[in-house]
């Protein structure tokens, strides 16, 4: 079983946490304050694996943003890497080419997104397109603002090119 | 004006939605803070207002703030408020924002009950999916104990898409409401064959879940796993159904067979790594059953982890490692074929890694080569960046070297060395663990105080150089050990004069206070000893001159800001003034300042004080003066601080009591004690009375034999030490060459103990200091600690669902979603019958009939447990009062470590099988608790091993298959396979049980050895006079004679004792001469030919084997010197 999941910047900031268990505010900040400072500090060609307390902490960075997931012991390390790789082909798919940048404005999306995919900490749906497919139909319920967002969103993404230049150029997730 | 008004009235309806958040916070770094701040109490204004759509805007930005970590929970309210719109935008978010802040302690959860219900029932299957994710976040036991219905009927849904998603949530909810578990069972289980693969692989997610924490409910289910785990190409899926076989196999050995197959055609097959090592963790894990099919998977599994290994891929590299050290567990020999690959890692530039490779090497020591693999370590100490994996170096490199009682050490001095050498690390932490193996070492070792002391005085000198920053450092905890042995162990100094000038230098101030502390008693130890040395000669200037010295160093010491360094040196300041004075006049003192730090510590095992008897007349429970009353000491005593204080203790008491008085007390005591919780309550053990035990003698103690005369080389290296090892293990086995050679030409065979000599093997390395290590028993904390879960999360989990049984038919009080009580114990019985099916086979099942308990009930918890044995005697041979021999059997028998449970047992060789030997074992229940969970276990030798059965690893014990009501006595018999039997044999062992009581249960530990005397390997056999006089003829045999000095009994008598002890047979018997005949298991002859005359008894004889003749006369001589 997954205990959490956390995204966050290469700077440490966090841009996404779902947590599996229902976990005090406390806990909540400890684990994040570990995990960042504990994936930060490693370096650079090492293994994605690592042990943290009783849980195994399983992390990936893509380009400027790093996957974390939480794991309790027993569970296969190799297959908590390809969901999070899982996951951020979703994410590539629901944004077109996605970077930190759509995660940050666009974060109640990402989290639907994992919804789809991940529930109580097991997988929920292992094919892509049915995840695609409820994501979009959800999506189609959500009338008014979503089309208003999506415009807005791409805005953000091309006014701010000069002052985000660096979360752009690192698009190519996948290629990492 | 109006028009900013207007603006102003937009703004408010158009407010900043999560993206102008965001935006504003990315603009405003500088004041961050602030701006949030306003921000937030924008949001409360947005939730005052009645708009829902600016209230879900304003939860998602609150949602937004909560992951920045803001505290949001004042808006839980209104994130209900948000939930429960009808529309699915604003219930997507509101749902969202609970999910995210709602913990099981949040109140207004309360209130959702019955809107999640109606989310659960809405037509729009999205409204339902949406309220089930959020549900599965944020589920308490009450929402589960009320929804769980709801929610049972959901996975029976239409739509595949809720239907996964109750499956999953299920789950949540047995956690939460464990009640619920039976009633949903039959439904999670039809959802494995559900049409759509999506909530198949959730139910398959959830039932893998639910088997980890008890497999034994879902064996039953194991057919259908097998057809999907066949039937199944979702690498996805086949990992859970792996996992889920992973969990079962333990309990059905059959199910591991038939999983190999599968399994190794996957491993084969697969190109997913995660599929493939899944697959070989699977494989490993069900290495207990060593069938043939096994050994291949397994010897697959290590030749994969081996390629994992060698992988240029970090990931794959660190989980082969992982999984090796699941191997070593269980087959470290295939491990340890790998050394040259997990050496290599050491070297990797992954700390991770790194760290993995020396779990491994921890468990692939042996005497052979743990000199080499420390060096490589301390290699890597020096080269070592960061201090974290220095200090991880540091404490693996003890743990190596101390394990089991330094089992693996051989060459002490080497250690030491190892030891000083470790504390030139700068900066590390682990002072302390340093310090703690000197002392322990140069205390248990006495052999090598000589060199410690040395050593540590070496240290003392250089102390500057070791600390660089005094006070920060741990490092420094080492002079902690170092002034300490040095001060202890002072009669071995070679310069006491300099050392304790060391010890009373200046920059010794800047030292931790509880060191300084140190420093300054040990100074006194060795003060004692310089005089004692000094007052020896005619000059007296040179003790008065120490003197001088501690009078000048000490006040430096008293004037410590430390109590206890104060204390400490103004009184030794004080003493040595004395002493001075003394020696001003010319008086000796050096005999009465060195018996104030007279005697001499010895180790003592943990458990030794109970085995010292209480003095006769000593009564421990009664009062020495009679107790002041309750009030008397509540109320005076702070008083007493004030006013003069009344000496209590010295006004005369007579304690005239009656006996039934004192009787009546002590109860009361006890009582109060029991109720007392700030009363620490002494274990049950430790009121133990032996009265059978001798004496004080039988303190267990560190025995210490010294093969090689210690030299102390100057400062040495350890790397030294490996070269000077190899040296000595060579010499040794050219010594045992010799002496082999020597014993052929002069074809004696009478004192050779040395083994064969072949290739040189773990056992036949002799430690050049051996330590005798008293094994003591584990105390008893310590040993439910190990037993204690790790994680208190699983544990309540285990606690909920195992108590429930899936197979038992539902009741109706179980229906859902009425709170139902359970009924626990149900899996009991299967629990007991899979212990059965583990248990030795060849062993006769004598069960519960002879499980009578005792009723008695006894308050002296004294457990004495007392295994004896008996002898069976050969068909032929004499049958003879079983108890005579109990006493007799001390040929065979070996006492134990503790003086009072002691076995006896009986050692006698198989005839059918020339390698086998059987031993039968009488235990007897001597004491008043019921006994159990009996385990025999025998550290195997090379030559012999204790049979145990197929699957069992070779360190595992063998279960005693009955259990002990107190009084009783039953017989197990143990099979041990031996290849040679021409030299004797000590075994060592343990028994391990667990004792009960009416109010509790301990595990105790009994150490002994068994004794295979060459004698046990014989077996009496009859032999006619001319088949014997051909035997003597044919001249194959070797001969070898003995004499026995001032044996005072009649010839038969002598007769009968070797035909009794020694399972001989007589052939012919003219007057005083008589010959006599046995026959080894393995079929050697062994021919005797008895005089006598007068007290001198000679004894000529012959065997094929002259070694075994050798012992099995070294034996006779041994019985008669004993009468």
């Amino acid at each position: 079983m997954m205990r959490f999941m956390l995204l966050f910047s290469r700077q440490g900031k966090l841009r996404l946490q779902k947590w599996f268990t229902s976990m005090s505010e406390r806990e909540k900040k400890k684990i994040i304050r570990d995990m960042t400072t504990m994936v930060l500090a490693r370096q650079p060609r090492s293994c994605n694996f690592m042990q943290w307390k009783d849980l195994k902490i399983v992390y990936k960075r893509y380009a400027s943003l790093y996957f974390c997931l939480g794991v309790e012991s027993q569970e296969n390390e190799l297959l908590a890497l390809e969901i999070i790789h899982r996951y951020v082909e979703l994410l590539d798919k629901y944004f077109g080419n996605v970077c930190e940048l759509d995660i940050i404005f666009n974060f109640e999306k990402a989290y639907f997104i994992l919804d789809e995919f991940l529930m109580g900490g097991e997988i929920q749906e292992t094919s892509k397109q049915i995840v695609n497919r409820s994501i979009e139909a959800s999506d189609m319920l959500q009338e008014v603002r979503f089309t208003d967002m999506h415009a807005q969103m791409h805005l953000v993404k091309h006014c701010d090119l000069h002052l985000w230049c660096e979360h752009v150029t690192s698009v190519a997730w996948l290629s990492v | 004006m109006a028009l900013k008004i207007v603006k102003g009235s937009i703004d408010r309806m158009f407010d900043k939605n999560l993206q102008d958040l965001v935006r504003g916070i990315r603009n405003h770094k500088e004041d961050e803070a602030k701006y949030i701040s306003t921000c937030i109490d924008e949001i409360k204004q947005e939730l005052k207002q009645d708009n829902i759509a600016v209230k879900a805007n304003a939860v998602c930005k609150l949602t937004y703030l909560q992951m920045l970590g803001y505290d949001v929970s004042w808006a839980a309210f209104n994130i209900v408020e948000v939930m429960s719109s009808s529309k699915f935008t604003y219930k997507r978010i509101g749902y969202l924002a609970a999910s995210q802040c709602f913990h099981e302690n949040t109140d207004v959860i309360m209130l959702t009950t019955n809107q999640i219900r109606k989310d659960l029932s809405s037509p729009n299957q999205y409204d339902t999916g949406v309220a089930l994710t959020g549900l599965s976040c944020f589920v308490t036991p009450d929402l589960a104990r009320d929804l769980a219905n709801d929610i049972m009927t959901l996975m029976s849904h239409t739509k595949p898409y809720i239907r996964k998603k109750a499956v999953l949530i299920m789950y949540k909810v047995f956690l939460k409401y464990p009640e619920s578990l039976r009633p949903a069972f039959p439904r999670l289980k039809e959802k494995l064959e559900d049409p759509d693969p999506g909530v198949q692989s959730a139910a398959v997610n959830v039932i893998c879940e639910l088997a980890r924490r008890n497999p034994k409910n879902y064996l039953s289910l194991a057919p259908l796993f097998f057809k999907l785990m066949t039937s199944s190409t979702n690498n996805w899926v086949l990992i859970k159904i792996i996992k889920l076989f992973g969990a079962l196999t333990p309990l059905e050995p059959r199910l591991g067979k038939k999983l190999i197959e599968p399994l190794t055609n996957l491993i084969h097959s697969t190109s997913a790594m995660s599929l493939l090592y899944e697959c070989v963790n699977t494989v490993i894990a069900g290495q207990y059953s060593c069938s043939v099919g096994h050994i291949k998977s397994h010897l697959l599994c290590v030749q994969k982890l081996r390629i994992l290994i060698e992988d240029s891929d970090q990931n794959l590299k660190y989980l082969g490692l992982l999984a090796m050290s699941k191997i070593l567990k269980t087959h470290p020999k295939s491990v340890q074929s790998h050394k040259d690959l997990i050496l290599q890692c050491l070297d990797d530039k992954d700390e991770s890694i790194r760290l993995r490779a020396l779990d491994l090497l921890y468990g692939m020591v042996s005497k052979k080569n743990l000199m080499e693999i420390v060096k490589k370590l301390m290699i890597h100490v020096d080269k070592a960046e960061g201090t974290t994996y220095r200090d991880e170096l540091l404490t693996k490199i003890i743990d190596i070297c101390s394990q089991s009682n330094y089992q693996y050490i051989t060459n002490f001095e080497w250690y030491i060395s190892i030891l000083v050498e470790l504390t030139r690390l700068e900066g590390t932490r682990h002072g302390h663990l340093i310090a703690s193996q000197m002392l322990d070492v140069a205390i248990r070792v006495k052999a090598i105080r000589v060199f410690a002391v040395a050593q540590m005085a070496t240290l003392l000198d250089n102390a500057h150089l070791l600390t660089g920053n005094m006070q920060r450092n741990g490092i420094c905890e080492v002079l902690y050990a170092a002034a300490w042995i040095c001060g202890e162990f002072s009669e071995h100094l070679e310069n006491p004069v300099q050392t304790l000038e060391a010890m009373l230098r200046p920059k010794v101030a800047t030292l931790p206070g509880h060191i300084q502390a140190v420093y300054v008693q040990n100074a006194a130890k060795l003060f004692a000893t310089i005089l004692k040395n000094q007052e020896g000669n005619t000059d007296s200037t040179a003790a008065q001159e120490t003197s001088q010295m501690m009078i000048d160093r000490l006040p430096l010491f008293v004037q410590s800001a430390n109590l206890e360094v104060q204390e400490r040196a103004s009184c030794i300041l004080q003493l040595v003034k004395y002493i001075q004075k003394l020696q001003q006049k010319d008086v000796e003192v050096a005999e009465e300042v060195s018996a104030l730090f007279a005697g001499e510590l010895n180790p003592v095992a943990p458990k030794a004080q109970k085995k010292v008897p209480v003095p006769e007349g000593l009564d421990l429970d009664a009062w020495i003066n009679e107790p002041p009353s309750e009030s008397e000491s509540e109320d005076e005593q702070p008083k007493a601080i004030f006013t003069k204080e009344e000496p209590k203790h010295s006004r005369p008491r007579h304690t005239e009591v009656d006996e039934k008085e004192l009787a009546r007390r002590r109860e009361a005591r006890k009582q109060e004690q029991a109720n007392n919780p700030f009363y620490i309550k002494a274990s049950p053990s430790s009121q133990k009375v032996y009265q059978e035990a001798p004496g004080v003698e039988h303190i267990p103690v560190v025995q210490i034999d010294l093969s090689v005369p210690l030299k102390v080389p100057g400062l040495p290296m350890s790397d030294q030490y490996v070269k000077l090892e190899e040296e000595r293990r060579q010499k040794e086995r050219a010594e045992k060459k010799k002496k082999e050679k020597k014993k052929r030409k002069e074809k004696r065979s009478g004192r050779g103990k040395k083994h064969d000599s072949g290739p040189e093997s773990e056992e036949d390395i002799t430690p050049a200091h051996v330590v005798d290590i008293v094994t003591e028993e584990m105390p008893e904390v310590a040993q439910e600690d190990q037993n204690r879960l790790p994680s208190p999360y699983l544990c309540r989990v285990k606690v909920c669902i195992c108590m429930f049984c899936l197979c038992r038919p539902l009741a109706d009080s179980e229906k859902l979603p009425v709170r139902s009580h359970r009924a626990a114990g149900a899996p009991k019985s299967s629990a007991e019958d899979g212990e059965a099916e583990n248990a030795t086979p060849q062993e006769p099942k004598k069960k519960s009939s002879k499980e009578k308990r005792d009723k008695k009930k006894d308050k002296e918890r004294d457990r004495k447990v007392r295994l004896r044995c008996w002898k069976h005697f050969p068909p032929s041979g004499h049958k003879s009062d079983s108890r005579s021999t109990q006493s007799e059997g001390r040929t065979v028998v070996t006492f134990l470590v503790f003086p009072l449970p002691r076995k006896v047992c009986d050692i006698q060789g198989n005839l059918q099988d020339g390698s086998q030997v059987v031993v039968s074992v009488i235990f007897e229940n001597k004491s008043d608790s019921f006994l159990k969970s009996m385990e025999f276990n025998v550290l195997d030798s090379l030559n012999s091993k204790l049979q145990r059965p197929e699957g069992s690893g070779p360190h595992d014990g063998l279960t005693v298959p009955f259990q002990l009501p107190p009084g009783v006595s039953n017989e197990a018999r143990f099979v041990f396979t031996v290849q040679s039997i021409v030299m004797p044999q000590k075994l060592k062992g343990t028994l391990t049980f667990i004792v009960k009581n009416e109010d509790s249960s301990t595990h105790e530990k009994l150490d002994f050895k068994l004794h295979f005397t060459c004698t046990s390997y014989l077996i009496t056999t009859p032999c006619y006079s001319d088949a014997f006089a051909k035997l003597l003829e044919s001249g194959d045999l070797k001969s070898s004679s003995v004499r026995l000095e001032g044996v005072n009994m009649p010839f038969h008598h002598l007769l009968a004792r070797i035909c009794f002890h020694h399972h001989f047979s007589v052939v012919e018997r003219i007057d005083s001469c008589a010959s006599m005949y046995s026959r080894s298991i393995q079929g050697h002859h062994v021919c005797l030919l008895v005089k006598t005359s007068g007290q001198t008894v000679s004894i000529d004889a012959k065997c094929d084997e002259p070694t075994l003749l050798g012992n099995v006369l070294d034996e006779i001589k041994q019985t008669f010197s004993q009468c």
